[in-house]
């Protein structure tokens, strides 16, 4: 009976150690893991050269309209008359009938600025992201449309389920505070000076090859 | 007319476009056009984020006073239905402890990815909190376990033939979930989540479906994705064995009347072994000496059966099902090219590359399902072990792998009925 107290306490002991150490291995691998970065949210987006606009965005998103929409970069926009954007290939005439547009909603408002300029906006609440204005235009245009994730809608589900099924695999994990991947210039400068000094740029993924748009030097201004 | 101009633009813009340059040239404004703004709405602050984890403390704090000092099954109901709402309803579920296990597979595996500091706090606090006090988080914190306890009408015993083998799947459904994770191949647990889409209001209708079959097996059955499905749990069995300050029974002296064992939902209460039922002695040395060695051999075995499914395993990842899909239209097995490969195409990106991402990722697989395979086997073998080793048990235990610590069952004592109502000996707690 007097043996019993002594091995309730070495067990005690050792469970004590064992909860200790369990305590110092899991706390040192995730603050390891998490400073690495500055631990911030991230955050989904779609990165505009890589995706295909195959219409996937409107359809796989958990909500409905998706959290997807377009944006038009109005800095590379030519401001066509004939924009490939808004009008379709197949159509009746040069007006603004919803049979010659492209946007299944009529969620792009033409309007005139001076001759021969016109401009393009998107009604938001009316685009469903389907892309098919950033076909258009990156197929006959300057890719000025591009599909991109809106933060003010999205869940920021840690498993994105148009990530999933994105045929480019556009989708990349931003940080938090930087939740959007336009070809504007100042990114883009930003991303190349990164690349001279051989540093990372986590605004955005690795070229790794691919073919960009510069945006730098066709402006005049 | 139109047609053929059109034809034009699109002959002279084909060039400008494999060129990367822009197809029309910038419009001079002479009438002092402003281009319009770009909005960039901004995620959830950041700031909120660290509210989730003050909450997720509080409510771990207040689940373990409830269920371990306080011992009120009733107020533990009112948690239960805060957390469903903060937790399920208001955060939709996301991000959750059960997941969290992919971001630190994620963060280990790729050094590109941080793991966010919400996903850390989510993974390591429950455990901590079980490493203490047991199961606590599974009582009134998880939203998932939430909304299962909520439904539970008419509780049924899950047979222990069935209940065993089915009770192996949180394991292997954990070492599945870590190895597509590490190599970034997909989020599995979240994919197979039968609950998200009510807390989202909204989802496929597949995971609809399958949320409210889970949700109806749960009415009569306690807990079925928290017993056999959850890859945390996995993790909570093995840590709350160990917790110091424990949910326990009563401290009267137990009148064996089972009614504790009745009321558990889950199976977690062992009544006490009958003496004349124990096997002679030699005879389970001997069965324990051949599980003993059968462990290794099941190890070995799990391991070859992995690395052999490797091939399989590794299509889940996007990189090898393009490898595979490019090398078909290069060697001309298949016709045609699917939007997978127009995007391949159209990234000017030297296939060779390609291939020799996807043989990377392969190599990984090649490991990681072997480390699986062989997972599985230590699983399977260890609960062959414990199974075979019969503890002798004089009075009522709880299994505290299996507790979920929810307080059904000295809700249902009659000594601890009486207790609270004076009759009995009123007790502090001595472990404090």
């Amino acid at each position: 009976m007097s043996d019993k107290p002594r091995k309730q306490t070495r067990r005690e002991f050792i469970a004590d150690g064992a909860r200790v150490v369990g305590l110092l291995a899991v706390g040192g691998t995730l603050g390891s893991l998490a400073r690495r970065g500055e631990a911030q949210d991230t955050v989904w987006q779609i990165d505009p050269d890589k995706c295909i606009a195959c219409g996937n965005c409107a359809t796989e998103c958990v909500l409905t309209p998706s959290a997807v929409k377009c944006v038009h970069e109005y800095e590379r926009c030519g401001y066509c008359e004939l924009c490939f954007g808004f009008f379709e290939d197949r159509r009746i005439g040069d007006d603004e009938g919803a049979e010659n547009q492209r946007c299944p909603t009529g969620a792009i408002r033409r309007s005139f600025v001076e001759e021969p300029y016109y401009e393009y906006i998107i009604d938001e609440p009316k685009c469903i992201g389907c892309g098919v204005c950033v076909k258009g235009c990156q197929a006959y245009g300057n890719g000025a449309l591009i599909l991109q994730v809106r933060h003010d809608r999205c869940l920021n589900c840690n498993e994105c389920a148009i990530a999933a099924k994105c045929p480019a695999d556009a989708f990349v994990r931003v940080p938090a505070d930087r939740p959007y991947l336009l070809h504007s210039r100042a990114q883009a400068e930003e991303l190349e000076q990164a690349d001279r000094q051989g540093q990372k740029y986590t605004g955005r993924p690795a070229a790794n090859g691919r073919e960009r748009r510069p945006t730098t030097g066709n402006r005049a201004e | 007319m139109r047609r053929a101009s059109a034809g034009v633009v699109v002959l002279l813009a084909l060039p400008a476009v494999v060129l990367a340059q822009e197809a029309f040239p910038p419009p001079d404004f002479t009438t002092g056009y402003q281009f319009p703004q770009i909005t960039t709405p901004g995620p959830r602050e950041q700031i909120f984020s660290y509210v989730d984890i003050g909450v997720l403390v509080l409510t771990l704090a207040l689940a373990t006073y409830l269920s371990i000092w306080k011992r009120s099954r009733r107020e533990l109901v009112v948690l239960v239905i805060f957390s469903l709402a903060y937790f399920g309803f208001y955060r939709k579920g996301c991000i959750c402890a059960i997941g969290a296990i992919q971001n630190v597979a994620l963060a280990v595996g790729n050094a590109d990815y941080q793991l966010p500091l919400v996903a850390a706090a989510f993974i390591l606090l429950p455990l901590l909190f079980a490493l203490f006090f047991g199961r606590v988080f599974c009582a009134a914190v998880c939203p998932l376990g939430a909304i299962q306890d909520i439904v539970l009408l008419r509780p049924i015993k899950v047979p222990g033939w069935l209940e065993s083998p089915l009770g192996l799947m949180p394991f292997v459904y954990l070492g599945a979930a870590v190895l597509f994770a590490y190599t970034d191949s997909a989020f599995i647990i979240c994919q197979h989540d039968p609950f998200v889409a009510f807390f989202r209001l909204g989802g496929s209708t597949a995971m609809l479906i399958f949320g409210a079959a889970v949700l109806l097996v749960a009415t009569v059955v306690g807990r079925p994705y928290c017993r056999f499905a959850c890859p945390y749990s996995a993790l909570l069995r093995m840590l709350a064995p160990l917790a110091r300050w424990q949910p326990y029974l009563t401290r009267e002296e137990c009148v064996q009347c089972n009614l504790c064992a009745d009321a558990c939902p889950f199976g977690a209460i062992k009544a006490p072994t009958p003496t004349e039922d124990a096997p002679p002695r030699r005879a389970g040395k001997g069965t324990l000496a051949g599980l003993l060695v059968l462990l290794p051999l099941l190890v070995v075995m799990g391991g070859l059966l992995g690395w052999a499914s490797s091939p399989v395993l590794s299509r889940l990842h996007y990189k090898v099902r393009l490898a595979e899909r490019i090398w078909a239209e290069e060697q001309g097995t298949v016709e045609g090219t699917t939007d997978e490969s127009d995007a391949f195409y159209h990234l000017i990106v030297p296939s060779a590359e390609l291939y020799r991402e996807a043989g990377q990722i392969r190599g990984r697989f090649d490991t990681g399902s072997a480390l699986l395979g062989a997972w599985v086997g230590l699983v399977i073998g260890v609960r062959l072990i414990a199974m075979s080793v019969r503890r002798r048990r004089e009075g009522y235990e709880i299994d505290l792998a299996a507790c979920m610590a929810c307080g059904r069952c000295y809700e249902s004592c009659p000594l601890e009925l009486a207790r609270k109502r004076g009759d009995g000996v009123q007790y502090a707690q001595d472990k404090l």
